[in-house]
C-alpha cells in the first residue's frame, strides 16, 4: 500500500483520445479524500474537480455522459468515480486555452493523450499552456481500455450486450452478457473512419484493413444533403425516415428475388440507386436521405468486417466507436447483417462505453508508467 | 461515321425520324442475319447477330498434266471462287435510336427464319413490346449474369490482348495482357448500379460469392444530388477535375502528418466526407465528385480484394457501365486495388466489355450452332477498336457519342491451339516490338505502311485485270485501311497493342472485305512456275559438294531464297523493276559472315551429331524462297534421316505459300525428285495448314492438327524463317526443343535498328536448357 501510495501519480488523473471529429476525456473523481488530503489540495485542483463533478455540460460543446460514469472503483489503492467526457475536436483550442487559464502546468501531472490529435496538438499544448504530453498509440489504448472495462464491468452489469433475434426486428432483443474469454476477436472501431483490428492475446493484435466510410462520412454526408449540423440531428432524421424511397432494393429491379443467386427482393442493390431519377430526387425527403446515408455507411461496414472475420477465421465480432452512440438503427442493422450473411456463424457484439476505450487506455497508461517508476 | 448525311436521299420511311443510318456501314450482312441477340442497358443498346459472309477466295487446282507437258503450261490454275464464311456483329448504339434501328433492321431483314430475339440487361424488360412489335419476334429473356459470363469467356478466349491493365501515368495508358491458355479460374466484379462479384471456374461453372450495395448506382445518385448534375458522364468530368482532399478528411487532418507507426501515409483518406461534418463552409461540385469517386471506387476495390483473397484468385476483371471505357473510373479502381493488394493484384479491364452481355445471349440462343467449338478472330477491318482515351487527350472520345460502335468476329475453319513445343505458353508474347509502347518504332511503320499503300492498290487492282470494279474497290480498300492507319496513329491501343503483325494482319482483313482474296495469286503461280525449272540443276548442283560446302550453300540457299520477298518493300522495289533478279544474284546480295546474328558453326557442329528425329518448318515465301531455298534443305534433313513437317499458311496472305499451293508444289517435286517422292510415299514429309491467313506468326494460335503432328511425331527441332514469323514475330520465343530462326532483314530501318545493313542476316540457333527442356 505504502509503495502505491508512494509511487501513484498525484491528481489529476486524466486520459484524452484526440480523434478527427471527437476528442473523449476520461476523468477520475477520488472519492476516499481524507480531511488531511483536502487541505493540501491545491485551489486549482479542487476548482478542476469541481467543475467537471458539478457540470454535466462544459461550454457550447463539452458533454459529460452521466450515464457512463462508472462509480466506486479502486485504481492504484484509491477509490473513485470515473466520468466519460467529450467535445468536438474543432473546440480543442479552446481547451488548451483553458488549461493555460486553469494553471494546468503548475499542477505537475501527466497527461496521456492518445489519438491522432496527440500528434496534431502536442506542439500546441506546449506553446500555448506549457503541457507536455505523454503521446500514446491509439490502437494499444483502445485495446487496453476495452478490456479493463470488461474486467470491471459497468457498475455491476455486463459492459458486453448483443441482439437477440437479430433477424426478426419485432422480437430483437437487446441482451447484456459476459464473456469469458475474449480471444480471438475482431476489433471494429467506427470512429470518423473505421479501423479493423484482429485481437489474439492482449498484447497480440494486428490492423487488418481500415475503410474511409465510416461516422465521419455518414455525418459528412448528411449535413451536405439534408443541412443537418450535428449527429444527434442527422441520426433523429434517419430514426424518422425510410431508405427503401432512396436506395433501389433487387426487387425493384427483378420484380421480386434474384433466384439465380439466391437474393432476396428486399436486399439492397444499389445503394441511392433511385436517385438515379430526377423525379425521385425532387420529391425525396431529407429524413429518407438521412436514413439511407445511415444503411449504406453501416451496411458496408458489416460487410468489411464479416469478410475480415472470415478472412481472419474469427468468429467474435466487437464493434465499437462513437459513431454508434444513441445509434441503436446501425447496432441493430450491424447484428443483422452479421447474423444473416454468415448464416448464423458471426456474432456481432457491442459494448456500452463505444467511443471511450481509447481514453481508458490512455488513462490507464498514466497510472502503469507511475506504477514502473 | 456519323449520322448525319445523306438523310435526304433515303427512303420516305425515314423522314420522320431524327436520325437515319448509314446502312452500307453500320448493320451489315443483314440479309443474311439469323440468331439475334439484345442487350439492353440503362443508356446503350448492344444488338448481335449471325451472318454469313461471301468471300472471293482464290483456288488453285493442278492442271491435268498426264496428256502432254508443254514448256508454257502454267503449273496450276486459280480461280476465284465464292465461299461462305460465318461473322458475328455487334453493334452498340444509345438506347435513343433503338426505334430507328429496329425499324431498319425489319426492313432489311430478308431470308431469315427467325423466330425469336434473346434479350438481357436491364431493359430488355422495358423495351420488350416495342421489339416484339417492330421485329416480330419473340423476346426470349436470358439471365442478365449468366450472359455476361459466357460473354466474357468467350472474349478471353478467342480475342488476344483482351485484357488489359490501365496505366493513367504512363507512356502508354493501355498494357494488353497475353491471353492465359487456361482462362480460368478468374473473378470478375460487375459494378452497374450496385456491384455484383462473380467467381467464374469454369465454362458453365460459376458463382456470384458476393457483392455490394455501393455502385455505379451509388455514384449517380448520390453524386446528382450533392451536385445538382443529371449525367453520370459529365459527373465523371466533375470528378476528374476535383480535389478530393478539400472535402475528405485525410490521416494528416487528424495526425498532422503521417501514422508511422501503421504505415498509413499522410494523405491516406481517413474519412471520406469527413470535412464535410466539421467545417462550416461551401464544397464545389467538383471537390465532392471527386470526392464521391474516390470513396466508391476504394470502397470496391478493398471488397474486390477481400474476395480475392479469400478465394486464393489473382485474376481480377472489372466491367459494368461504372467502369465502360471511362478512364476516370479505371484510373481510380486501379488505384485502390494496387493500394488494398500491395501490387498483389493488377485490376484488369476488358476491350470489349461492353459487348459482354450481349454476346453471351447470343451464344445462349446459339448453342445448336456450338460456336463455342469453334475458334474465332477479330476482323480489324469491320471492328470500331477500343475508344476510350482520355477525353482531354483525344477530342474524337467526345465525337463519340451519336455514333456506332462495332465488333466483328469471323468464324475459323480451323480450331486453335497452343504449339505444344512453346516453354512457357503463359509467358510467350508474339510480337518482337510493342507499338503500342516505342514511340519511335510506331511512327516509323505506321508511316512505312502509308507509304506502301500505293503498291497495295496497285497490285490489288492488276490482279483483278479482268474486273472493271476493281478499281473502285481497291480504292475503297485504300481509304478504309489509310483510316484505320491514321486512326491508330492517334489511338494506337484501338486492336490491342500496335505491332507490326498487326498492322500486315488489318491490311490483310481490309484486302479481304474488299474482295482481294489473294492479289499475289498470279505473281505466285509465276513464280512458282519460274522456280521449278531450277529445282534439279540446284538439287544436283549442291549434291557435287562436300559435305561441309554442301552444309553452307543449303543455308545460303535458303537465306537467298528468303530474298525474294514482295512483302518488304525493299524488294518489291527491285522485283518490279527487274523481274530477272536471279537467286545467285540474291547470294550475292546477301551479308558475309559473321552474320549480324551467327550462330551458324553451333548449328554445323549440332548436324554432325545424331539426326533430329522431326523438324518443323514454318515457311515462308512461294516461288525460289520455297523451292529452291526449303526443299533443297530440307532434302538434306529427310536424307539425314529426319522427318519433316512442312507448315504452311491456312489462306493467303501477301506472296506467302499457302497450303493448297505447297500441296501442288510438292507433287510437281516429288515427281522430279525422288528422295521427296519417297519421302512423302513413307510419310516422312508432311504437309499441314498453320490455321492462320498472317505474314506473321502466332505460335498460341495455331491448327489444332498441326499441334497433333507435332506431338505424335516427337518433333525436336523448330525452323522459322522470314522477317515476319523470326523477326516481327517469334524473336524471342522460347521453345522447349531446338530451334532455328533465320531471316534477311530487308528493311534498311529495322537493320540500323539491329545493328546491321539492309540485306542483314539473322542466323539464330537456339537449344533449350536441360532443365527447362525437361519440362
Amino acid at each position: 500500500m505504502e509503495s502505491a501510495r508512494k509511487n501513484r501519480p498525484p491528481f489529476p488523473w486524466f486520459g484524452m483520445d484526440i480523434g478527427g471529429t471527437l476528442v473523449k476525456l476520461v476523468y477520475f473523481e477520488p472519492k476516499d479524500i481524507t480531511a488531511e488530503e483536502e487541505q493540501e489540495e491545491v485551489e486549482n485542483l479542487k476548482s478542476i474537480r469541481r467543475y467537471l463533478t458539478s457540470n454535466t455540460a462544459y461550454g457550447k460543446t463539452g458533454v459529460r455522459d452521466v450515464h457512463l460514469e462508472l462509480h466506486n472503483l479502486t485504481i492504484c489503492g484509491r477509490t473513485g468515480n470515473l466520468h466519460f467526457i467529450r467535445f468536438p475536436t474543432a473546440a480543442m483550442h479552446r481547451f488548451i486555452q483553458m488549461g493555460r487559464d486553469k494553471h494546468f502546468s503548475s499542477l505537475h501531472t501527466t497527461l496521456c493523450a492518445t489519438g491522432g490529435g496527440a500528434y496534431k496538438f502536442e506542439n500546441d499544448f506546449r506553446t500555448m499552456a506549457d503541457l507536455e504530453l505523454l503521446k500514446l498509440d491509439e490502437l494499444d489504448c483502445l485495446i487496453q481500455g476495452l478490456l479493463y472495462i470488461d474486467s470491471v464491468g459497468f457498475n455491476g452489469h455486463p459492459e458486453c450486450y448483443y441482439f437477440e433475434n437479430p433477424s426478426d426486428t419485432q422480437n430483437c432483443i437487446k441482451r447484456p452478457c459476459c464473456l469469458d474469454n475474449l480471444f480471438p476477436m475482431l476489433l471494429v472501431n467506427i470512429g470518423s473512419g473505421v479501423s479493423i483490428l484482429a485481437v489474439y492475446a492482449k498484447d497480440d493484435y494486428k490492423r487488418v484493413t481500415g475503410t474511409s466510410l465510416g461516422g465521419g462520412t455518414f455525418l459528412g454526408l448528411c449535413c451536405l444533403l439534408t443541412g443537418c449540423e450535428t449527429f444527434e440531428e442527422a441520426l433523429e432524421m434517419a430514426s424518422k425516415g425510410d431508405s427503401t424511397n432512396v436506395d433501389k432494393l433487387v426487387k425493384d429491379i427483378y420484380g421480386g428475388d434474384y433466384q439465380r443467386f439466391g437474393l432476396q427482393g428486399s436486399a439492397v442493390a444499389s445503394s441511392f440507386g433511385h436517385m438515379m431519377s430526377k423525379e425521385k430526387r425532387e420529391s425525396i425527403s431529407k429524413e429518407d436521405l438521412a436514413r439511407a446515408t445511415l444503411v449504406t455507411i453501416t451496411n458496408n461496414i458489416g460487410s468489411i468486417a464479416r469478410m475480415c472475420a472470415v478472412n481472419e477465421k474469427i468468429e467474435r465480432v466487437v464493434f465499437v466507436g462513437n459513431f454508434l452512440r444513441i445509434n441503436t438503427v446501425s447496432t441493430k442493422l450491424l447484428a443483422y447483417a452479421m447474423d444473416f450473411w454468415s448464416k448464423g456463424q458471426l456474432r456481432a457484439l457491442f459494448l456500452e462505453h463505444e467511443g471511450y476505450f481509447g481514453a481508458v487506455g490512455a488513462f490507464l497508461e498514466l497510472l502503469k508508467s507511475s506504477d514502473d517508476a | 461515321m456519323a449520322l448525319s448525311g445523306g438523310a435526304a436521299d433515303r427512303g420516305s420511311h425515314s423522314m420522320d425520324k431524327s436520325i437515319t443510318l448509314p446502312p452500307d456501314e453500320i448493320f451489315r450482312n443483314l440479309e443474311n442475319a439469323k440468331r439475334f441477340a439484345i442487350d439492353i442497358g440503362g443508356s446503350l443498346t448492344k444488338l448481335a447477330y449471325y451472318s454469313t459472309v461471301q468471300h472471293k477466295v482464290a483456288k488453285v487446282r493442278s492442271f491435268d498434266h498426264s496428256a502432254k507437258e508443254t514448256d508454257g503450261d502454267p503449273l496450276y490454275e486459280i480461280s476465284v471462287q465464292e465461299e461462305i464464311t460465318a461473322r458475328l456483329h455487334f453493334i452498340k448504339f444509345e438506347n435513343a435510336y433503338i426505334e430507328t434501328c429496329l425499324d431498319f433492321i425489319k426492313d432489311h431483314l430478308v431470308n431469315t427464319e427467325t423466330k425469336v430475339i434473346k434479350a438481357t440487361g436491364g431493359g430488355a424488360y422495358k423495351f420488350k413490346d416495342l421489339v416484339e412489335k417492330k421485329l416480330k419476334l419473340k423476346v426470349d429473356k436470358e439471365d442478365e449474369m449468366t450472359c455476361l459470363i459466357k460473354g466474357c469467356n468467350f472474349v478471353l478466349k478467342n480475342i488476344p490482348h483482351e485484357a488489359f491493365v490501365y496505366a493513367k501515368h504512363a507512356d502508354s495508358e493501355f498494357r494488353f495482357q497475353n491471353t492465359h491458355p487456361d482462362i480460368f479460374p478468374y473473378l470478375l466484379i460487375n459494378i452497374g448500379s450496385g456491384v455484383s462479384i462473380v467467381k467464374v471456374e469454369a465454362e458453365d461453372k460459376f458463382e456470384r460469392i458476393g457483392g455490394s450495395s455501393i455502385g455505379g448506382g451509388t455514384f449517380w445518385g448520390l453524386g446528382a444530388l450533392l451536385t445538382k448534375t443529371k449525367r453520370f458522364d459529365e459527373l465523371l468530368q466533375l470528378a476528374s477535375k476535383g480535389q478530393h482532399t478539400n472535402v475528405d478528411m485525410l490521416v494528416k487532418d487528424i495526425y498532422g502528418g503521417a501514422y508511422g507507426s501503421l504505415g498509413l501515409t499522410g494523405d491516406l483518406i481517413a474519412s471520406s466526407f469527413g470535412k464535410s461534418a466539421t467545417t462550416d463552409k461551401e464544397f464545389s461540385k467538383e471537390d465532392m465528385a471527386k470526392s464521391l469517386l474516390h470513396m466508391i471506387s476504394n470502397d470496391i476495390g478493398q471488397l474486390a480484394c477481400l474476395y480475392a483473397k479469400l478465394h486464393n484468385l489473382t485474376r481480377v476483371y472489372f466491367g459494368g457501365f461504372f467502369i465502360r471505357g471511362h478512364p476516370v473510373t479505371m484510373h481510380t479502381i486501379t488505384y485502390s486495388i494496387n493500394f488494398f493488394t500491395k501490387g498483389e493484384v493488377q485490376a484488369l479491364f476488358l476491350r470489349h466489355e461492353g459487348y459482354l452481355g450481349a454476346i453471351g445471349a447470343f451464344l445462349k440462343g446459339a448453342e445448336e450452332d456450338n460456336p463455342n467449338q469453334y475458334s474465332w478472330e477479330e476482323n480489324y477491318a469491320g471492328s470500331s477498336g477500343l475508344m476510350s482515351a482520355s477525353p482531354e487527350l483525344n477530342p474524337v472520345q467526345r465525337a463519340r457519342s451519336g455514333t456506332f460502335d462495332m465488333l466483328e468476329m469471323d468464324r475459323l475453319d480451323r480450331q486453335l491451339v497452343n504449339l505444344p513445343l512453346l516453354q512457357d505458353p503463359t509467358s510467350y508474347i508474339p510480337d518482337t516490338v510493342d507499338l503500342t509502347e516505342d514511340a519511335l518504332a510506331r511512327e516509323y511503320w505506321l508511316y512505312c505502311f502509308e507509304e506502301a499503300l500505293d503498291g497495295v492498290v496497285k497490285r490489288a487492282i492488276a490482279s483483278q485485270k479482268d474486273q472493271p470494279e476493281a478499281v473502285e474497290r481497291a480504292e475503297k480498300f485504300r481509304q478504309k485501311y489509310r483510316h484505320k492507319v491514321q486512326t491508330l496513329r492517334h489511338q494506337p491501343f484501338a486492336y490491342g497493342s500496335l505491332t507490326v503483325r498487326s498492322l500486315l494482319d488489318t491490311r490483310e482483313h481490309c484486302l479481304n472485305e474488299f474482295n482481294f482474296p489473294d492479289p499475289y495469286s498470279k505473281i505466285k503461280q509465276k513464280e512458282n512456275d519460274m522456280a521449278l525449272k531450277y529445282y534439279l540443276k540446284v538439287v544436283t548442283s549442291v549434291e557435287e559438294l562436300s559435305w561441309e560446302q554442301r552444309q553452307f550453300t543449303l543455308v545460303k540457299g535458303l537465306l537467298a531464297g528468303n530474298v525474294f520477298d514482295w512483302g518488304a518493300k525493299a524488294v518489291s522495289d527491285v522485283l518490279e523493276s527487274d523481274p530477272e533478279f536471279g537467286f545467285e544474284q540474291a547470294k550475292q546480295q546477301l551479308q558475309e559472315r559473321p552474320w549480324l546474328v551467327d550462330a551458324y558453326n553451333q548449328w554445323i557442329e549440332r548436324l554432325k551429331g545424331p539426326p533430329h528425329k522431326c523438324a518443323l518448318f514454318f515457311v515462308d515465301n512461294s516461288g525460289i524462297d520455297i523451292i529452291l531455298g526449303v526443299f533443297p534443305f530440307i532434302r538434306e534433313l529427310l536424307v539425314r534421316g529426319t522427318e519433316v513437317v512442312l507448315a504452311s499458311n491456312s489462306g493467303p496472305a501477301l506472296n506467302d505459300v499457302t497450303n493448297s499451293e505447297l500441296q501442288i508444289l510438292t507433287e510437281k517435286i516429288a515427281a522430279m525428285d525422288p528422295v521427296i517422292h519417297a519421302a512423302l510415299k513413307e510419310d516422312r514429309l508432311a504437309l499441314v495448314q498453320n490455321g492462320s491467313s498472317s505474314p506473321c506468326l502466332d505460335l498460341s494460335r495455331l491448327d489444332k492438327v498441326l499441334a497433333t503432328v507435332v506431338r505424335e511425331r516427337g518433333t525436336d527441332l523448330v525452323i522459322i524463317e522470314g522477317m515476319g514469323r523470326a523477326i516481327h514475330t517469334n524473336y524471342y520465343a522460347m521453345l522447349s526443343c531446338e530451334s532455328l530462326k533465320l531471316a534477311v532483314i530487308k528493311n534498311s530501318w529495322l537493320a540500323e535498328r539491329l545493328g546491321g545493313k539492309i540485306f542483314s542476316v539473322v542466323f539464330k540457333y537456339e537449344v533449350p536448357s536441360k532443365a527447362q527442356g525437361q519440362h
